[in-house]
C-alpha cells in the first residue's frame, strides 16, 4: 500500500491493467468510466497515439466514498501493450497496489500473452516488487470470439501458478469465483498457488466489474 | 521484497510542510505549491487552489517526472533533479524531494523563474529532511486502518461496482 494521508484523510490505491497490445485494457477502463456514476469518478486521461493506441497510459480515478472518516480512491491505470513501449510500461508500475493482467483469449495471441506475462514479472522484479505477494488477478478477455482458446489452455499457459514456500500458506484454498476449482493446491508433493481468473468480453462489459471488484477487495485487505 | 513500500502522511507532517511552503510562496510570489508522490498521488496543496483537476494533474506530473528521469539516464545523468515547463502566462517548476516525492511550483508573470529557482533550493533541502524523517519512521511502523474499515470498504465496493 502506498500512502495513507492522515492530513487530508485520504487513502489512494493504485491498480494497473497490464497485458499484450490490443487485449482490451483501455476498453476495461472505458467501460468502468461509462458505467460508474459521474459523481464517483474523475476525468479519464488517455495518453494515446493518433490511432488510439495507448502511448503512455490511461488513467481513471474512481471514488469509493468516505469510510470510517477516510476518502478512499482507486486510481486505475493501463499500460501500453505494444512490446516496444516497455520503458513507459515499467514506469506505470511504480507504487502499484494491485495488478490485473488482461489476456487476449484468441488462440493466435497465446505467445503475446505469455510474453507480456513474462515482461510483467520482470518489470515488477526490477522495481523490487513480488507479483506473487500483492493482489493480482487475470482476466481472459474476448471470450465471445470464435477463435478464443479454452480457458484451461489459457490457464496452463498464462497462469500456471507459482510455488508456495511459506508453510503457513501451504493449505488448500478454494477458488471463490469458480466452483470446484482451487487457488492453492498440492501437485506432485509441491504446493502451488495461482491468481484468480475472470472471463470477460470487455466491449460489452461482461466480467469487467467482476474483475475490478475482486482486485479492489484484495487491495483493501492489504490496508489492515 | 513484496509490494510498494508503505508510508503515511500525518497532520503534523502536513503542518510542517505547509509552513515551509507558505514561506516560500510569500518570498517568491508564486501561486501554488503542490507535493505529488512519485506514484502519482497528490500529497499536499498550498497557496491558491488550482482550477484544474488535481488528481489528474498529480498522475501526469509523476509520469512526466519519471519519463524525464529515464531520459536523464540515457544521457548518462543519474537524474534531472528539476524540470521547468514554460507557458505564455503560466509556468511550472518541478523538483525532486528525497527521491520519493516531487515539489511542483506553479507561477505566472508576477514572479520570475530566476527568483523561483533561487528560493526553491533551501526549500527542497528542508523538505528533503522532513520527508526522509517521515519515510524512516514508517519503515519502522507503518500504521494500518482499523478492522471495521475493511468490512465497510467491501460493502462500498459491492455497491459501486455492482454486487
Amino acid at each position: 500500500m502506498s500512502m495513507i494521508n492522515y492530513a487530508s484523510r485520504e487513502i489512494n490505491c493504485k491498480l494497473v491493467y497490464y497485458g499484450p497490445g490490443l487485449g482490451g485494457k483501455t476498453t476495461n477502463l472505458e467501460f468502468v468510466y461509462n458505467k460508474v456514476a459521474p459523481g464517483s469518478r474523475g476525468k479519464m486521461i488517455s495518453l494515446a497515439t493518433e490511432t488510439e493506441r495507448t502511448l503512455f497510459f490511461d488513467f481513471l480515478p474512481v471514488d469509493l466514498g468516505t469510510i470510517r472518516g477516510f476518502k478512499v480512491k482507486f486510481h486505475l491505470y493501463t499500460v501500453p501493450g505494444q512490446v516496444y513501449y516497455n520503458a513507459s510500461r515499467k514506469l506505470i508500475l511504480k507504487g502499484v497496489d494491485g495488478v490485473v493482467f488482461v489476456a487476449d483469449s484468441q488462440i493466435e495471441r497465446m505467445d503475446a500473452n505469455i510474453e507480456a506475462m513474462q515482461n510483467l514479472y520482470e518489470n515488477m522484479v526490477q522495481h523490487g516488487y513480488d507479483l506473487t505477494k500483492i493482489p493480482f488477478a487475470v482476466q481472459y478477455n474476448k471470450r465471445d470470439l470464435p477463435n478464443a482458446a479454452p480457458v484451461a489452455e489459457l490457464q496452463a499457459a498464462v497462469n500456471p501458478g507459482w510455488a508456495v514456500d511459506e508453510p503457513a500458506k501451504q493449505r488448500q484454498v478454494a477458488d471463490p469465483y469458480h466452483d470446484s476449482e482451487l487457488l492453492v493446491w498440492q501437485q506432485d508433493g509441491h504446493w502451488v498457488e495461482r491468481a484468480p481468473y475472470f472471463e470477460a468480453v470487455a466491449v460489452t462489459g461482461e466480467g469487467v466489474f467482476d474483475t475490478l471488484k475482486a482486485i479492489s477487495k484484495s487491495v483493501v485487505k492489504t490496508l489492515g | 521484497m513484496t509490494g510498494a513500500s508503505s508510508w503515511s502522511f500525518r497532520e503534523d507532517d502536513s503542518r510542517r510542510i505547509h509552513g515551509i511552503l507558505r514561506g516560500f510562496l510569500g518570498e517568491t510570489n508564486a501561486r501554488t505549491a503542490l507535493i505529488v508522490d512519485r506514484t502519482g498521488q497528490l500529497v499536499a496543496t498550498v497557496g491558491e487552489a488550482p482550477a484544474f483537476d488535481p488528481t489528474a494533474f498529480a498522475s501526469l506530473t509523476a509520469a512526466d517526472f519519471s519519463a524525464n528521469d529515464q531520459l536523464a539516464r540515457m544521457l548518462g545523468e543519474a537524474e534531472f533533479g528539476a524540470l521547468f515547463h514554460q507557458g505564455e502566462r503560466e509556468s511550472m517548476y518541478l523538483a525532486d524531494v528525497a527521491r520519493r516525492v516531487i515539489l511542483v511550483v506553479l507561477f505566472d508573470n508576477r514572479t520570475t523563474l530566476g527568483l523561483v529557482k533561487l528560493r526553491v533550493k533551501p526549500v527542497v533541502g528542508q523538505l528533503n529532511q522532513v520527508f526522509t524523517e517521515m519515510f524512516d519512521r514508517d519503515g519502522r511502523s507503518a500504521p494500518g486502518v482499523e478492522s471495521a474499515f475493511l468490512g465497510e470498504a467491501e460493502g462500498e465496493i459491492d455497491k459501486l461496482f455492482g454486487s
